[in-house]
């Protein structure tokens, strides 16, 4: 049992595993190309039929792979009647369309690309028919409308074609969207998305409350996709696809889809007023519409186009009336439709193919010299007339039995008038496909000499042909697939006979009326169709262009009113929309009462407060004086590394004050290039309303704070105090979060650390290379720039604090783990010593002594952080498990060695490159600018003679 | 102390809206790092404020942690600073870049930015030939 409903997700996975094959065996040539094509549907075929006769006997055959429970999202299979019934069309019918297109494409035409496309539609398909989870069945139905979309734009060339994949794709996807909103309603009602459970719980989604929107969405997503009216008119313009394609999406499996779901929900949405009232009005009129301009379009694809559309609304309708009977005749006609009108397209596509026209006005006559291809031709069309031994027949039948039995808004006669005028004009269109193409003398003006295609080209239609005619002798051979499907639909238990004679009775006089009604029309459709070429119309295309223009109109109006080139004006209503966001949540919920007390504020915190909020205040007044700015902002971040000391933050006190020394020393190297001072732009009306703004911010930023700090609250962190020596191996508990129990976040940020490094790294070399970097060559500086560029004071200094600085870097590393310190910290401290050496000798003179690349170090910094991670997977644990234990080298006294402190050394290697590489990306501009490179440390050099010195003070 | 801490975070804020209002890079810069100490010091105290008790474990107890404030803000915050220093010095990068492509570090645009615009030259000057000058505050010299 195991292994046959295993065999479900290999089934549906196979067209996708196929579809990788074609692009890469056309090198082997045409054939080649097909037959691997086929082979993974003749798999999948074979794997169907071995499950066939469960399905048959009643089993419902499951698979699921979970996938994120929480969610409900599985990636889970079902097999029923329905879904075999569905599985068999598009992988067979898929089957027939491959060997077909092998003879239909030229050898102009890419055949690998419409392989590829052709599979990828087919396993979106089978998805389609096989999903037991609603999302998963979701996303097989937007693949359909993308798959579609490449199939029906396939020859690119044809400006036809790329319109009608934009309209398919626009209309269906449109549809698509509506759908899921009705689906993820549904599944919220039932509680679940598993197909199985929401149709068993039909009772409880016709309840609910929400059932209408659901209904109604879903409808829209099915509607597009099975082109009902008013969404019908994609369908036509889709005909631009080559005819395989037509054939398979158009006729047998895509707008198929739609009548699919329906099917498929219809034990847990048939059966209201609701359904029936909009499902079967429109399956109506969109039967009788499409069947009345079928008869007026003389190109053959679109005349089997809009009988397409008929026959669907044809199929809606059934389903729309909620009975079981009218659900076994939704049933047997889709396999009667799905059979003469993919060979009804093959047959339009021989005779485009082999006369070079598909336009009816200039064909007739071909059945004296196309007899085959004329055979499958009329026997396919007298089944879509509904003539009396073809399959059409027996369907069109059922249906016109169930439209005379169905009154609609207590009329009694209407739907089945209405279906009656539907089949007349059904025989009307189909005789004239015959009598039109293939009867009639034989005219000597046809773009290209016919004649029958060779045996692979009709084959295919031909092998349908024998299901017309076999079906349509013996319905009794079809009836166990159609009971297994109808059961399938309704969920009871039917019993039926399918046959030709059921006596005289209203749906037998039905169809002679519309047989004798479809001949006069043929008879006289030459004046007919004057009068239609002079009865204005609304043309669906124009229409839907002028909406589409009209939407690009008012959205590019709205783009260019919200996105006017003022950043400064997006931040003032991010910023306001903000606060008004916050107000509004502030507003909504009770807040709880204080529960804490004011900590007691010493003296000294006063005074660093003072100095914070004048410097604020300061920053903000004289922010046009951008050195000044820049030196108050030093303040600042004094005042916070200070007030994080006091406040029981060692680590964030040392990172701030070395982030800060950092900071500082790049805005004043960028200063060196930029405008010294900002001019004064906005007027005092404007400054007022940004401080207004701003204050708003303030306040309301400080008072959420201030309730905050007032407010007990519960803590993870108690877990991480609690494990941190046992289970991460230190005392130093922030540490120990940041290389171990957050290690992933930790990687994650050095990671992006480096890519910022990296990513100023390109711009400044972009930056050089363009025109600015010219610019800058020729670059003036004032005059009164410094003469001793690199006095000897700082030379000195900066000499001596190297070791120092470095020493206490690698002891503030070390420490990391149990002290306040670490690989973040210690990488700045770094950083910092190295920079004070490129301030005090220069950029150039320094960089000649640096043996690694800052690039080097962030990478070297992510892989060992990386293989510290992965060296837990080796000890069985997950990524980034740390591991210690404690060593003894005498005369050392006991010490601990964790792999946290490798992890350590990572991010230490990651930041310090990053910084570095950011501060000489920076100083790199200098050097462009025509900055001297110094041979020796400092200008002047006290213990060498006068003389060398000032010959290199001309040298510079 | 709380009270000091709000007061400060809201400063913080106010002060960096307003220079992130402003029209210079900049500028914007300068509010952006205001911004910044202001979002760190807020997530900080979201672990309330606590004086001596440092989260390095002494004198290791089990089950009892009201000697050690809160750790997890903190170890955000640690990393929060890092990583705004590298956004500030992007930022940093991008000003610079702007200037000296376009000669000037505004931040707005003269008009809305239309995708299907046409570009025309507007300056059609030779690029070579406009070099930049450099200009420092006036300062007074000694010799």
């Amino acid at each position: 049992m195991f292994s046959e409903n295993g065999l479900l997700p290999i089934i549906a996975i196979l067209p996708f595993l196929g579809a990788l094959v074609p692009g890469l065996m056309i090198r082997a040539g045409r054939n080649a190309c097909a037959s691997f094509t086929a082979i993974p549907t003749v798999l999948a075929l074979v794997l169907l039929a071995s499950l066939a006769p469960g399905v048959m006997s009643g089993t419902v055959y499951r698979a699921e792979i979970t996938w994120l429970p929480q969610l409900q999202l599985s990636a889970s299979f079902f097999l029923d009647g329905l879904g075999l019934l569905f599985a068999f069309m598009i992988l067979g019918v898929g089957l027939l369309i491959t060997l077909y297109a092998r003879f239909y494409l030229s050898s102009k035409d890419p055949m690998g690309q419409f392989y590829t496309y052709l599979l990828l539609f087919q396993g979106a398909m089978l998805g389609i028919v096989l999903s037991d989870n609603i999302l998963l069945l979701l996303i097989f139905w937007e693949l359909t409308s993308l798959s579609s979309f490449l199939l029906i734009g396939y020859w690119k060339h044809l400006p036809e074609g790329r319109q009608g994949a934009r309209m398919a794709l626009t209309v269906t996807g449109a549809g698509g969207l509506a759908m899921i909103g009705g689906m993820l309603i549904l599944g919220d009602i039932v509680g679940s998305y598993q197909l199985t459970d929401i149709l068993a719980a039909g009772d409880q989604v016709k309840a609910s409350a929400w059932y209408a929107p659901a209904v109604i969405l879903i409808l829209l997503g099915a509607f597009t996709k099975s082109a009902q009216f008013p969404f019908h008119f994609w369908l036509p313009h889709a005909m631009a696809a080559p005819t395989p394609v037509s054939a398979y999406l158009h006729s047998a499996t895509m707008v198929k889809a739609g009548v699919f779901l329906m099917a498929r929900m219809w034990p847990a949405l048939a059966g209201t007023d609701l359904w029936f009232y909009v499902v079967a009005s429109v399956g109506l009129v969109t039967m009788v519409l499409g069947a009345i301009i079928a008869l007026f379009k003389d190109d053959l694809k679109a005349l089997l186009a809009f009988s397409t559309v008929s026959h669907l609304g044809l199929l809606t309708m059934l389903l729309g009336f909620g009975t079981p009977e009218a659900a076994i005749a939704a049933v047997f006609h889709i396999i009667n439709h799905l059979i003469f009108k993919a060979a009804l397209f093959m047959t339009a596509g021989i005779v485009d193919h082999e006369t070079g026209t598909r336009d009816i006005k200039r064909l007739g006559g071909l059945a004296k010299v196309m007899p085959i291809t004329a055979a499958i031709g009329t026997v396919a069309a007298l089944s879509m007339a509904g003539f009396p031994l073809f399959n059409g027949f027996l369907s069109k039948e059922a249906m016109l039995h169930e439209a005379s039995h169905t009154s609609w808004w207590e009329n009694p006669w209407i739907v089945g008038a209405l279906a009656t005028l539907g089949a007349l004009f059904s025989v009307a269109y189909s005789l004239r496909f015959i009598f039109h193409v293939f009867a009639g003398p034989v005219r000597d003006d046809y773009p290209a000499k016919p004649h029958d295609p060779g045996f692979g080209m009709w084959a295919a239609p031909a092998f349908l042909c024998v299901f017309v005619i076999a079906i349509g002798v013996a319905p009794f051979l079809a009836t166990p697939v159609v009971k297994m499907a109808a059961e399938a639909v309704t969920g009871e238990d039917l019993s039926f006979y399918l046959k030709i004679w059921h006596g005289v009775n209203t749906a037998l006089l039905m169809s002679v009326a519309a047989i004798i009604g479809g001949v006069i029309l043929l008879v006289a459709h030459r004046p007919l169709e004057r009068l239609w070429a002079v009865m204005p119309r609304p043309e669906a295309k124009t229409i839907f262009d002028s909406l589409i223009t009209a939407t690009q109109q008012v959205m590019r109006w709205l783009t260019g009113m919200l996105h006017q080139g003022a950043i400064s004006r997006y931040l003032a209503i991010f910023v306001a929309a903000t606060v008004a966001l916050g107000l509004i949540a502030f507003s909504g919920g009770a807040m709880g009462p204080a529960t804490r007390d004011l900590t007691p504020v010493p003296p000294v915190a006063v005074v660093g407060w003072v100095l914070l909020m004048a410097a604020v205040a300061m920053v903000v007044l004289f922010h046009r004086m951008r050195f000044r700015a820049l030196v108050v902002i030093g303040v600042i971040g004094l005042m916070i590394s200070v007030g994080f000391v006091y406040l029981s933050a060692p680590d964030l006190a040392l990172t701030q004050i070395s982030v800060e020394t950092v900071t500082i020393l790049l805005l004043l190297l960028a200063l060196h290039f930029l405008p010294k001072q900002s001019p004064h732009e906005s007027g005092p009306a404007r400054r007022a309303g940004d401080a207004t703004l701003a204050v708003i911010a303030g306040v309301a930023v400080a008072a959420l704070a201030y309730s905050f700090m007032m407010r007990g609250f519960s803590t993870i962190s108690d877990y991480h105090l609690a494990n941190s020596k046992s289970g991460g191996g230190g005392t130093n508990v922030v540490n120990v979060i940041l290389v171990d129990f957050r290690g992933y976040d930790t990687y994650g940020e050095i990671i992006v650390l480096g890519i910022a490094g990296l990513c100023i790294f390109a711009l400044m070399e972009t930056l050089l290379n363009g025109p600015a970097g010219r610019k800058l060559r020729k670059a003036e500086f004032g005059p009164d720039r410094s003469r001793d560029r690199h006095p000897l004071m700082m030379v000195v200094a900066t000499r001596v604090m190297l070791p120092i600085a470095l020493m206490v870097g690698v002891y503030i590393f070390l420490r990391g783990h149990n002290q306040p310190g670490g690989g973040f910290v210690a990488g700045l401290i770094f950083s910092i010593a190295l920079l004070m050496q490129y301030m005090a000798s220069g950029f150039a003179w320094t960089t000649r002594r640096q043996r690694i690349e800052y690039h080097a170090l962030i990478g070297f910094g992510v892989v060992i952080a990386g293989l510290t991670g992965v060296g837990s997977w080796l000890a069985g644990r997950p990524f980034l498990t740390s591991n210690f234990g404690y060593f003894e080298i005498p005369p050392i006294e006991e010490f601990e060695l964790a792999t946290a402190m490798l992890f350590d050394l990572g991010v230490f290697l990651c930041v310090l490159g990053a910084v570095m590489l950011m501060l000489y990306s920076l100083s790199r501009l200098a050097r462009h600018a025509g900055e001297t490179v110094n041979n020796e440390p400092m200008d002047y050099d006290p213990s060498r003679s006068v003389q060398a010195s000032s010959s290199a003070e001309k040298g510079a | 102390m709380e009270l000091l801490v709000a007061s400060a975070v809201g400063a913080l804020t106010a002060g960096g809206v307003y220079l992130i209002l402003r029209l210079r890079a900049f500028t914007v810069i300068l509010g952006l790092a205001l911004l910044s100490y202001a979002v760190n010091i807020f997530l900080f105290s979201t672990g309330r404020l606590a004086v001596g008790k440092p989260p390095v474990l002494d004198g290791y107890t089990v089950g009892d942690f009201s000697a050690y404030t809160d750790p997890l803000p903190q170890a955000l915050v640690l990393t929060a600073i890092v990583i705004s220093f590298g956004m500030t010095a992007v930022l940093v990068m991008f000003a610079l870049g702007a200037y000296l492509e376009a000669g000037d570090d505004k931040i707005d645009m003269d008009g809305p930015d239309q995708p299907d615009r046409q570009i025309t030259a507007t300056t059609p000057q030779d690029p070579e030939s406009d070099g930049i000058t450099f200009d420092f505050e006036p300062r007074e010299r000694d010799a």
